[in-house]
Order: structure tokens, then C-alpha cells, then sequence
């Protein structure tokens, strides 16, 4: 990968965050090593993300979001540079403890929900608790049941994933992202596979709950429009980082529309 | 303990209903076979010994055969010397001190019981009729000891009082004799006559043809042996050690020992060889058992691949989603070995119901023992978890962000 898409826009600088969260520094992605097709995708980003934000990343397809994802999500090592999560460095670290760090500190929402199709809404919203303490407490319980409700569906807690809606199966996963309050919670194309009126609920709901627990967000999306709804906007293309800037406040009740967006 | 991998793994199995189904109904195959074949060679084997048993001693001590010494001194050294010398008739001995010898015997922990004879062959005569007959002179009480002679008795009452004896069923058949009648005996130059007290059926056709029994005293003076006991048997509280120690009396006492396995080295063999098929046969359907469930978690890693990698973006560690396809591997094959273990016990009841003898009873006794079908169950299931090994290291390694696109 050589020189960006389009040249980087003068970015107003990112909003001050009280005390960050992750940081990423120079950091590369290099697939096939050593073979001919041999291809970076990631070439040197740097940026953090602080407690709290709610920030996305936006770009084309082919521009290493998913790969960014990956490696901030610790699901995928990166070939150089620096991960630090609240300033423990994560390059280098081994499978087993990318993987308790990923339970302690992220949740995820995919695009197309992936909930456990054999568990109900309740029991997969339950799995991290039951998955990190081998048991389900009745305040964990209880913990999920609010979580669902404040998700809006306190009536379908019993169902499984087939019986509910994509609406409503992305807000299971929503509340199983959250359900023990991880500090950051990374979503890729959380509304990809909904209708407008789904996007626009799901999306309101996760600035809900960021609003209530002041969990940080990063939102993979393709859309411009929730976007401009975001406070934060990482815009990758070709691998680079060329566009970090905050939105509009006044924009991100619905308009569309970035400061220094083309 | 293991809560999420248990929850997750039961979880996975019912989801895929009838793949779990019929592979739990091929392992409960596969443990009914392997339950019913050994439960039926056991109780055949056993059936055979008891039968074989019945009728002989489990070890028996004799005086060594007599040989004959040359007479010349051994030749210089450094000379080869071919003799040639005629093998002696063997006449019928006595065991030296076998009066001190039995109360040793007795007092060693793997004999039970110890019996003195004196057996020689004869004829039995009864009118123009006259049978070749195997006299055997005992004392009736240490004799039930070894062969449970009152228990095959058909007809009247086991007494061995002098001038009195028993005789097997076939041969009171072949002398027109019932209870009560009078027998000759002969033996060489010497004759004495019986009162037949009881007839018995032996288990062998060849045997109750050829049987007489009568007291040790009345067997030594017809033999010519006052005081004397050709050989002793003994009865063992295993029979199984009857080999060990055969071996160790020949070694201690100047007397020949024969166990029961050496009295019927052709029967053990065969006995040997059937239990060698056994074990292959076990093996095999295990194999394949192995292979059913190791089939079907295969195709559940790849069918759960997504679910995997959610789990593990999740937070889950490898260690976890093995845990929960071993587990699998486990419940597939402990809920395998209940079932088998039930139709086992049905193909049992069906055997011993409709296979029957022509007297109407079970061909021989045959039953699955509580310790056969633990052992059993507990092979199937460590097979189970053996046969999930490959496919959970298959999921453990998945990568997730590769299963999660999938």
C-alpha cells in the first residue's frame, strides 16, 4: 500500500480526553510474510481513544477497518508498533492473556448480531458472566433481565434468536455487550444489516446506554449519517488514518454532516 | 464446576438433535455388543470349567513316575555313551506319608479342600455282565469337598459305608442295577462285592459309563495298597492358581503335581484363543464407536465454527471451548453406556428366556455383573472424551476473527 486515496484533511484537533482508555502507535499490518503476494494493510496508525468517547471509524471497503477492528478488538496480533490498553502494552502478549484482557476490558457487537442461536435472549445476554465465573449469580441474573429491559425487551427474554427480529436480536447483542459494563465496546456495522427505522433505534440506543454508563464506543460503520452522529470521526482509507476529528454537537441528533468532512 | 463449558456443550447437543441422537445410539450399540459378548463368553467359559471342574480335582498330587537307572557307572569324562534302557511298567504306588502330607496341605491358604484315593481300573461284573470300570476308593466327605459328589447324586442316598458303593448313571444302565442291588468289583486277582447306595450323573457321558466309587479302605485292599492313596486332590479357593502352585508343590515334595489347566491343555486353549477373539472383537467395536463420535464432533466444529469465535471474541479461552468439545465427547459416550448398559441387560433376559436347553432350562447361566457394566460404561466414556480430543484441539486453535466472517 503506498500513498492514500485523497490527501488528509486538516483535521481539527480531537477533543481532550480526560484520561485514555486505549493507545495505538505506529502500529502495522502485514499479511502473507515473506511469500510474494506479501501486502501491508495497516501502515503506521497512531491515535487513542479516552474513556468515554463515542467515536467512529469510517472508510471504504478494502481500507483495513476490519483489520483495525481485529487488533484493537485483540483478535488478531499486528505485525509492528504499539497497543497499550490503560497503559499495559498488548503487542507480544500470548493468546491466553489477549484473551482474558478481551473479557475483562471489551464487548462486541457484529453486524449480523451473532448471537447463540441455541440460547435464549436472557442466556445469551448471561454467557459473559457465566463464561468468566462459571455460574450465574441471581444478581447476575438480575443484572441481565435490567440490561435487557433497558434494551427494550423486557417481554422477549425467553426467546431465541430466530424468534426475534433484527432489530431486536442486535439489541440482545447490544445488552450482551454491555452487561458487565466493559470500558469499551466495539461495534462493526451494528445497523449494517437494518432497515433505517432498526438503524435509527439500535443507534439511539447505544448513545443511551453510552449516556448511562459511560462505557467508550467504537463504531465501525459505513454510513455518514450515524457517523454524524458519533462524537469522534477516524476516517481509514488505504490503511492510513486521514481524517481525525469530532463532529458537530449540533449535527449528531440526526443531520448529517462532519466538521472538516468533505 | 465447569458451568459455562457444561451449559455450552449440552447446549451444542441439543441444538443439533438428530446428529446427537444417533451417534448416542451407535455408542449404545457399540457397549450393548461389547457388554453382551462379554457377559455371555464369561458365563460360557465359566459354564465350561464349572462343568469341566465338576468332575476332577483342580490340582492333583501322585508319586512320581518310576524309572529305570542304569546299573553301570557313568562313563569317563570326555566318552559319549548311547544307552538304551526298556521305560518300567508303571504299577500302582502309594503316595509316601500322604497321612502327614494332607494336614500341610490343608493348612496352606489357597487350598480349601484335600482328599485322599485310591484309583485303579477293574471290571464290574453283574451276571454275564462285565463293564471296564475306573474304581475310586475316597472318603466320602473329603470327596464332596472336591467334586460335590452328594449334590449329582440321581438316585438314593450318598453313603460309602464298607461293602458299599456308588456308581455313575450310565453304568447302573449297562448292569440292569438299581439302588439296592449287589455289584462285583474286580481288580488283578482280588473281588469283593457292593451294594449299590446311590447312582450319580457326573456331567460326562464317559464317566458315569466307567465310575465306581467306594470308601478308601475297601479301594486299598482290592488295589493292594493297605494304607496307601495313589494320589491326593486338591480343591483351590482360586482355581486360577492352580498352575503357581502345581509348580511350587512339585518343587517343595518329591511328588508330581498336575493342575487342572495341564489335565486339559487342549480345553484351556481353547478357552485362551476365545478369549482372544473376545478382546479383538471388543476392540474393534470400540474403534469404530471411537470413530462415530470423533465423525460427528468433527462435523459440529465445523457447523459451530461461528458460534466459536463468538465464544472466543467473547472472552473465552481456548482451554474453555476444549473443555466444552471433550465434554461433548464425554456426555455423547456416558449417555451411550446407560443405554447400551440397559440393552445389554435385554439382550441377556432375551437370551436366557428363548435359548434354551432341551430341558427346557438356560443353555448355561449368563449375567451382566454391575462390575462388567461399570467397567464397560467407564472404557465407553474415556473413549468418548478420547475420540473428542482431535476435534476440540480443531476448535480450541480456531482463530476468531477468521470464524466470526465465516
Amino acid at each position: 500500500m503506498s500513498a492514500p486515496a485523497r490527501p488528509a484533511q486538516p483535521a481539527p484537533q480531537p477533543p481532550a480526553t480526560p484520561a485514555v482508555l486505549l493507545a495505538l502507535e505506529g502500529v502495522r499490518k502485514r499479511y502473507n510474510i515473506g511469500l510474494p503476494n506479501e501486502a501491508e494493510v495497516l501502515h503506521g496508525l497512531s491515535f487513542t481513544i479516552g474513556r468515554g468517547e463515542f467515536a467512529a471509524l469510517i472508510g471504504p471497503s478494502g481500507s483495513g477497518k476490519s483489520t483495525l477492528l481485529n487488533i484493537v478488538g485483540l483478535l488478531e496480533h499486528m505485525t509492528a508498533g504499539s497497543y497499550r490498553i490503560d497503559g499495559v502494552e498488548m503487542n507480544g502478549l500470548d493468546d491466553a492473556t489477549l484473551t482474558l484482557r478481551r473479557r475483562s476490558t471489551l464487548g462486541f457487537v457484529f453486524q449480523f448480531h451473532h448471537l447463540l442461536p441455541a440460547f435464549s435472549a436472557l442466556e445469551n445476554v448471561t454467557l459473559p458472566a457465566l463464561m468468566r465465573e462459571g455460574r450465574i449469580t441471581p444478581a447476575r441474573r438480575e443484572r441481565a433481565r435490567a440490561v435487557l429491559a433497558a434494551v427494550g425487551l423486557g417481554d422477549a427474554m425467553g426467546k431465541r434468536p430466530g424468534e426475534l427480529s433484527g432489530g431486536m436480536q442486535q439489541r440482545v447483542a447490544i445488552a450482551r455487550a454491555l452487561v458487565l459494563e466493559p470500558p469499551l465496546v466495539l461495534a462493526d456495522e451494528p445497523t449494517g444489516n437494518l432497515d433505517t427505522g432498526s438503524a435509527d433505534e439500535v443507534f439511539a440506543l447505544m448513545r443511551q446506554m453510552h449516556a448511562e454508563l459511560k462505557t467508550s464506543f467504537l463504531v465501525v460503520t459505513h454510513d455518514p449519517r450515524l457517523a454524524a452522529r458519533c462524537d469522534r470521526v477516524l476516517e481509514l482509507v488505504d490503511g492510513r488514518l486521514v481524517r481525525d476529528g469530532a463532529t458537530v454537537p449540533e449535527r449528531r441528533e440526526g443531520r448529517e454532516g462532519l466538521v472538516g468532512g468533505s | 464446576m465447569l458451568g459455562f463449558e457444561r451449559r455450552v456443550a449440552t447446549r451444542f447437543l441439543r441444538e443439533g438433535r438428530m446428529q446427537t441422537v444417533l451417534i448416542i445410539v451407535g455408542v449404545a450399540a457399540g457397549v450393548a455388543v461389547v457388554a453382551y459378548i462379554s457377559a455371555l463368553i464369561t458365563g460360557l467359559q465359566q459354564n465350561t470349567i464349572e462343568k469341566t471342574l465338576g468332575a476332577q480335582a483342580h490340582l492333583t498330587l501322585s508319586p512320581r513316575d518310576d524309572v529305570v537307572l542304569a546299573a553301570r557307572a557313568p562313563a569317563s569324562t570326555g566318552t559319549r555313551e548311547l544307552v538304551q534302557t526298556q521305560p518300567r511298567a508303571q504299577r500302582p504306588r502309594s503316595i509316601g506319608n500322604w497321612q502327614l502330607l494332607v494336614p500341610l496341605l490343608e493348612a496352606m491358604p489357597e487350598v480349601a479342600a484335600v482328599s485322599p484315593m485310591v484309583s485303579a481300573a477293574g471290571l464290574a461284573v453283574r451276571g454275564e455282565a462285565s463293564k471296564a470300570i475306573a474304581l475310586v476308593g475316597v472318603d466320602l466327605d473329603r470327596y464332596d469337598r472336591i467334586v460335590s459328589l452328594r449334590s449329582k447324586v440321581v438316585d438314593g442316598t450318598a453313603r460309602l459305608e464298607p461293602g458299599e458303593g456308588i456308581i455313575g448313571r450310565e453304568l447302573a444302565d449297562d448292569l440292569g442295577v438299581r439302588v439296592g442291588d449287589r455289584v462285583g468289583i474286580v481288580t488283578g486277582g482280588v473281588s469283593d462285592s457292593l451294594r449299590v447306595t446311590a447312582l450319580v450323573d457326573l456331567g460326562v457321558r464317559e464317566l458315569n459309563r466307567r465310575t465306581v466309587i467306594v470308601p478308601l479302605r475297601t479301594a486299598q485292599s482290592l488295589v493292594g495298597l493297605p494304607g496307601g492313596a495313589t494320589s491326593l486332590d486338591l480343591t483351590l479357593v482360586d482355581i486360577w492358581s492352580a498352575q503357581t502352585l502345581a509348580d511350587h508343590l512339585a518343587a517343595r515334595w518329591p511328588y508330581q503335581a498336575e493342575s487342572w489347566q495341564q489335565a486339559n491343555a487342549q480345553l484351556v486353549s481353547a478357552l485362551n484363543a476365545q478369549s482372544v477373539s473376545t478382546a479383538v472383537i471388543r476392540g474393534v467395536v470400540m474403534v469404530v464407536v471411537v470413530l462415530g463420535i470423533a465423525s460427528v464432533l468433527v462435523v459440529s466444529v465445523v457447523q459451530k465454527q461461528r458460534e466459536i469465535g463468538i465464544l472466543r471474541a467473547m472472552g473465552a479461552t481456548q482451554g474453555q471451548v476444549l473443555r466444552i468439545f471433550l465434554l461433548q465427547g464425554a456426555i455423547v459416550g456416558a449417555l451411550g453406556s446407560v443405554l447400551g448398559v440397559l440393552l445389554a441387560v435385554a439382550l441377556i433376559w432375551v437370551f436366557t428366556r428363548f435359548a434354551l436347553g432341551a430341558d427346557g432350562l438356560p443353555l448355561f447361566n449368563i449375567t451382566l455383573e454391575p462390575a462388567l457394566a461399570l467397567r464397560v460404561a467407564a472404557i465407553a466414556t474415556l473413549c468418548g472424551v478420547l475420540a473428542a480430543v482431535a476435534p476440540a484441539r480443531r476448535a480450541a486453535r480456531l482463530d476468531p476473527a477468521q470464524a466470526i466472517r465465516l
